[in-house]
């Protein structure tokens, strides 16, 4: 034995430790993969040893080893082996090791759950200390709910080292299993006052958290951060409470009101720049006058607005800072302001358009954001020369990517507003089409097709560009890196063809689109290309027909045949259709060619008819056919017990009755996004649809099977510029002249007229500035936007649901019922807290001097969930008690009713004075979510009085008349299951018997026949129960029946015990 | 929240990295290599925050980052925490190495990684932020090692 343990210590002089493992990997740099190979050999063999030394320098080696990339979860085992060591200095290595790899699907944390809890509870800190930290990275839902208990406990330890970590791996707890939060945050709550600042400050931030998740349930905590605010001299402190005011001002906004003087007054003294900002960023939240229901007075809602603007200009400050963080941070929360006060924005254009010249990526990406809530129809040309110069210049992609979808945006917002002349634009989506490398073809596409199809005019010019982009097809499809960009040739290829009467040269676009090089295109785009080819082919047709001479119509037919073959070969399936069908068609146009027959208006026809805009809504105004319910079920609507389960539990809401028929509509609702989605698609799809937002929608795809296709490639390293194409800039000058021509005229005319009417089209949108109104747009957009008044939809489901509620309040009669006595019961462990009275004046008396003697249960009919408890206070002291509050700290299943507005935390107050020596009764009600168990309300607390209230499973019954044949029926239904119970040395007389399960369970008698009754009784919530009573001698049968077997158990149980206290 | 805190060299070699979320080695790794070269590309007198990659952020979040000799600092964050605050954080924590490595270099973070992490554990917890006092950090880390020693001794 002692030779083994010499060996295994000399063993371990030659083990390697971390530093050894770094310094060989060091040394190792050729064949680093085949050293550490065998490193983890050596580790694996190290792991088998007994000795817990030799593992925990195997499993540090193992951390480093994760960092590098390396897989170890094979040795999770091993690492709760480390953890488990009784040595602080292991055990840290195994939390740190299990921290680094343990995730929620890791099969041995099952194991920890025990180590972990001994670990807490250790009378050392630091091994409590290493398991908190440990447990923050990788718990699980099954230890949150198993240890939530000790770290709740922990939350009070007597080391401020404890209490901090404990309070903030609570969070971690919360997320993992809300229900733990209910029951923690009193406590929580408490520590926000906590005598460390360390303890505060994680306090701060845990709440922090939980509020910016749900802010609505912290309103009620705002007084106590408004007292740390104004108190508390940590900046870290500070940052989090002004970050969450200004998550809670907009729910709020007296609170914005209150804020502005201690935001005002930090501002004013704070040499920390990060407090500043967020001072700033915070007032800028709050300032939302116009979107508030809540107006304050006309001189405040001035103050507030100087204020505001004083934070504007404070931004400038910042943006102008040589401190590039600053002028970050500026932009950033500028950005906040857009969405609110563009024109506070807009007055600093200048500065923002300069930032796009920074050398900074990260500050003209924010620039960029800011751009788009800037530009007017006067700017909006030069701000986008600006970008373009910039998509030349841009190096990295995603940054260019960035510029592109910017442009596009910019230009496309609020259908085309500020484009005053659609040739410039045109030009411009053609020279974006240079891009090399972009992801974004399908939005160029697109943006081509919309234009091309709602600005009428533009059209010729359309089709022109689009016809030279076809002719040079070859730049974009050439290299692979290109290939997001052929997107664009869709929608050349389609403009071409629908409105091919419009080319200037259709023989020479119909031989761009019947090139062999189509043929290595996506499957989508050789599509369109043979679809369009055809109509090509028809005006084609029209065009040589009228001539004298005959050859060329039969040429262009040749041309179609000969080069079709190509497509119908193609291996998509759209493609070859396609091809085939043409092919064939064409054939026969050249048999009737040949017998000089006039094909072309019969071919025309085949593509005739004017395209239209269709609005997205056009759909709601086909009236539903007589006979069919659009609300009906197709199928059987699934039960609503499985489409609860669905539903994941919203965390940390209040969980209210209402919540479960909410839910439905929501369903509801979400299907219908869905279909409507599906529909979007589908129309995205469609070049015959409006998009509602172009940029929105994917609106090809790939089609597969493209990789095949062998692509040539073509390696240029100059920026491609596609020869015959206007540039962008000539139309800015262009426009100028436009613009300056049309005021002329204009002042012409306003000389003759004094007033002009315009078309209805620039006046809808109110833009900027007023010099705006007098550009008017070289196009005109087609605008289809007509909405049906209302969602129907929606409205029907209200229907419903009140009808639902209507239903289930008449379910249930009215009637009150009273019993059950119960004293409270003085002082309970100190873990459980659920009550309070508080009594607030006099301070200096006794607690037990006082005290409430009877406590009376009632069930609420007109609401299952209800039940009314009336307290009988009595004040045995000789003082007098002026004010008293009530409190029930609510559970997972019962709630104390509040009136509207008061946080879940706070206790009612007594609605009266007691006197010395008198009594006087209350009543609070409470709200039961589940009735079937009995419950114990208790409580129990520092200088206040407890309680405890007893709900048994007898309170929730109701006494209710029933008749012996609707009796027999309800046994005869068989929905009911059985439970019997049998007392013993039961010595009083059988009517005396009945009386007292009447009185104490609240039941009513059927029917008697000697010694034998039946009763029955219904719960708060429906349940029936009924009872078959039998006596003979001493002993009581009892028969019951009942459809909700637990609650039945628990009566039967309760039934006993009043009768084994006689 | 904090999502990821990564230290690594001037030529993307990691020397540490936390993350508070779960990924799998490889992405972590991607997670990295990506973080680096982002970061690495920017310029010396540029501002401390950018946006993240593809793999790790979203709209939300935010890396911030400082660079130091060789070493850079990243913490990936999102909007609920300060960006100025946080950077004073990375300040904290290199001041903290610095007086427990006593002139702390590369070095000292290649060979003792899981002191760093060690220190790191004493600031950050979970993601979320324990402790920014320096003195408060060291007087517990310097008593955790102070025990470790005491058991070496012992055992």
């Amino acid at each position: 034995m002692a030779l083994k343990i010499v060996k295994g210590s000399i063993d371990r002089m030659f083990d390697k430790n971390l530093q050894d493992l770094v310094r060989g990997i060091r040394n190792h740099k050729e064949d680093e993969a085949k050293y550490i190979s065998t490193c983890i050999d050596e580790i694996k063999q190290e792991l088998k040893q007994d000795n817990i030394a030799v593992k925990a320098n195997a499993v540090c080696k193992l951390t480093y080893l994760q960092m590098l990339g390396y897989d170890v979860s094979w040795a999770a085992f091993n690492i709760v082996e480390v953890m488990s060591s009784s040595k602080f200095t292991y055990k840290r290595i195994g939390y740190l090791a299990a921290s680094q790899c343990f995730h929620e699907s890791t099969d041995v944390i099952m194991l920890t759950t025990n180590q972990i809890r001994k670990d807490l509870s250790s009378p050392n800190q630091y091994d409590t200390g290493v398991a908190l930290t440990g447990l923050s990275c990788f718990v699980t839902p099954d230890l949150a709910r198993d240890l939530a208990n000790d770290i709740m406990t922990l939350m009070s330890h007597t080391k401020p080292y404890i209490r901090k970590k404990a309070v903030l791996i609570m969070y971690k707890v919360f997320l993992k299993y809300p229900e733990s939060l209910r029951p923690a945050f009193p406590r929580l709550k408490e520590k926000l006052e906590d005598p460390d600042p360390g303890v505060q400050s994680a306090a701060v931030n845990v709440i922090c958290e939980l509020a910016r998740r749900n802010p609505k349930n912290y309103l009620s905590l705002a007084p106590l951060f408004f007292k740390l605010m104004t108190s508390s001299t940590n900046n870290w402190v500070l940052i989090k409470i002004i970050k969450l005011f200004g998550a809670l001002t907009p729910l709020e906004p007296r609170l914005g009101k209150k804020l502005i003087e201690p935001l005002t007054n930090l501002i004013h003294s704070t040499s920390a720049m990060s407090l500043l900002y967020e001072c700033v960023n915070t007032v800028i939240a709050g300032h939302d006058v116009n979107g508030s229901p809540f107006l304050p007075p006309f001189s405040l809602a001035l103050f507030l607005f100087l204020r505001f603007q004083l934070c504007v200009q404070k931004l400038r400050i910042l943006i102008e800072d040589s401190d590039q963080n600053l002028k970050y941070l500026g932009l950033l929360a500028m950005s906040k302001i857009l969405k609110t006060h563009p024109k506070s924005v807009q007055s600093h254009k200048d500065l923002i358009l300069q930032c796009l010249d920074d050398k900074d990526e990260s500050i003209r990406l924010r620039a960029l954001d800011l751009l788009y809530g800037m530009v007017s129809k006067k700017n909006l040309m030069e701000i986008v020369k600006k970008l373009m110069l910039h998509v030349d210049k841009a190096e990295g992609t995603t940054y260019r990517d960035e510029l592109l979808t910017k442009i596009i945006d910019i230009c496309s917002q609020s259908n085309y507003q500020y484009i005053t002349n659609f040739e410039w634009y045109i030009s411009i989506l053609v020279e974006l089409t240079r891009l090399e490398g972009t992801r974004h073809g399908h939005l160029i596409a697109s943006q081509m097709l919309d234009v091309a199809i709602r600005v009428k005019a533009i059209r010729v010019f359309a089709v022109a560009q689009m016809a030279t982009l076809l002719d040079n097809a070859h730049l974009m499809t050439g290299n692979v890196q290109r290939k997001g960009i052929c997107e664009v040739l869709y929608a050349a290829a389609w403009i071409c063809g629908e409105f091919s009467e419009h080319l200037e040269n259709p023989m020479q676009t119909l031989e761009a689109m019947l090139r062999p090089k189509v043929a290595t295109l996506p499957g989508h785009i050789q599509a369109v290309y043979v679809q369009n080819a055809a109509k090509l082919f028809a005006t084609l047709l029209k065009n040589q027909e009228g001539n004298t001479d005959r050859t060329a119509a039969q040429e262009t037919s040749q041309l179609m045949i000969d080069r079709l073959p190509l497509f119908v070969q193609s291996a998509n399936l759209e493609v070859q259709e396609r091809a085939s069908c043409i092919l064939q068609l064409v054939k026969y146009i050249q048999k009737l060619q040949q017998k000089d027959v006039e094909v072309a208006e019969e071919v025309i026809a085949l593509f005739a008819g004017e395209l239209n805009p269709v609005a997205p809504k056009a759909q709601k105004k086909v009236p539903v056919p007589e006979g069919l319910d659009l609300d009906a079920w197709i199928n059987e609507p699934p039960s609503e017990s499985e489409s609860e389960d669905e539903q994941p539990k919203a965390i940390f809401a209040k969980e209210e009755p209402k919540h479960s028929r909410a839910r439905h509509t929501e369903v509801d609702e979400k299907e219908l996004a869905k279909r409507r989605e599906a529909r979007k698609q589908e129309q995205a799809n469609n070049p015959f649809y409006i998009k509602a937002s172009p940029s929105s929608q994917k609106v090809y795809q790939e089609a597969p099977g493209v990789e095949h296709i062998p692509v040539v490639q073509i390696d240029l390293s100059v920026p491609l510029k596609v020869p015959g194409l206007p540039m962008s800039d000539q139309y800015v000058k262009l426009e100028e002249e436009r613009r300056q021509k049309e005021r002329v005229e204009k002042k012409k005319k306003e000389k003759k007229k004094r007033k002009e009417k315009r078309g209805g089209r620039g006046k809808k949108h109110d833009s900027g500035p007023e010099s705006e109104e007098d550009i008017t747009p070289a196009h005109m957009v087609d605008i289809v936007t007509e909405e049906m008044p209302e969602d129907k939809k929606s409205s029907k489901h209200k229907k419903k649901k009140q009808k639902r509620e209507k239903e289930e309040k008449e379910k249930k009669k009215k009637k009150k019922h009273h019993h059950h006595h119960h004293h409270s019961d003085g002082g309970g462990e100190e873990s459980v807290q659920n009550g309070t009275v508080e009594e607030e004046e006099p301070l200096p008396v006794s607690v037990c001097h006082q005290s409430f003697t009877e406590i009376d249960i009632q069930g609420n009919l007109q609401d299952g969930s209800q039940v009314v408890v009336s307290v009988i206070f009595e004040n045995k002291c000789d003082n007098f008690l002026k004010t008293m509050e009530f409190n029930v700290l609510d559970s997972l299943n019962s709630k104390l009713q509040r009136p509207e507005g008061s946080g879940p935390h706070d206790g009612l107050s007594v609605p009266f004075q007691l006197p010395p020596e008198t009594r006087s009764s209350g009543t609070l009600r409470l709200s039961v979510f589940v009735i079937v168990f009995p419950q114990n309300e208790d409580s129990s607390t520092h200088e206040k009085l407890d309680f405890k209230l007893h709900f048994t499973c007898s309170s929730y019954l109701i006494t209710t008349p029933c008749y012996s044949d609707a009796f027999a029926k309800l046994l005869e239904s068989g929905d009911l299951k059985c439970s019997s119970v049998r007392l013993e040395g039961v010595n009083m007389p059988f009517h005396h018997l009945l009386a007292r399960i009447c009185f104490h369970h609240h039941f009513s008698v059927v029917e008697r026949i000697d010694s034998c009754a039946s009763m029955y009784s219904r719960s708060i919530q429906g349940h029936h129960v009924c009872l078959l009573v039998k006596t003979s001698g001493q002993t009581v049968s009892i028969d019951a029946k009942c459809d909700e077997p637990t609650l039945l158990g628990n009566v039967l149980d309760e039934i006993k015990q009043t009768f084994s206290q006689c | 929240m904090i999502k990821a805190i990564l230290i690594f060299n001037n030529h993307g070699k990691p020397r540490l990295s936390k993350f508070y979320e779960h990924y799998s080695e490889d992405t972590e790794q991607q997670i990295i290599r990506e973080t680096f070269h982002l970061v690495s590309k920017r310029d010396e007198n540029v501002c401390n925050f950018l946006e993240g990659g593809m793999l790790i952020g979203g709209s939300d979040y935010r890396l911030i980052y400082r660079h130091y000799a060789t070493l850079y600092f990243v913490f990936c964050v999102d909007s609920s925490e300060s960006e100025l605050g946080i950077l004073d954080l990375i300040q904290v924590f290199v001041e903290t190495l610095d007086k427990c490595f006593e002139n702390v270099c590369e070095l000292d973070l290649i060979f003792h990684v899981d002191k760093v992490h060690n220190i790191l554990a004493e600031m950050v917890m979970g993601g979320m932020v324990l402790e920014t006092n320096m003195n408060e950090i060291i007087t517990q880390v310097d008593s955790q090692n102070k025990m470790e020693k005491s058991e070496v001794l012992t055992g």
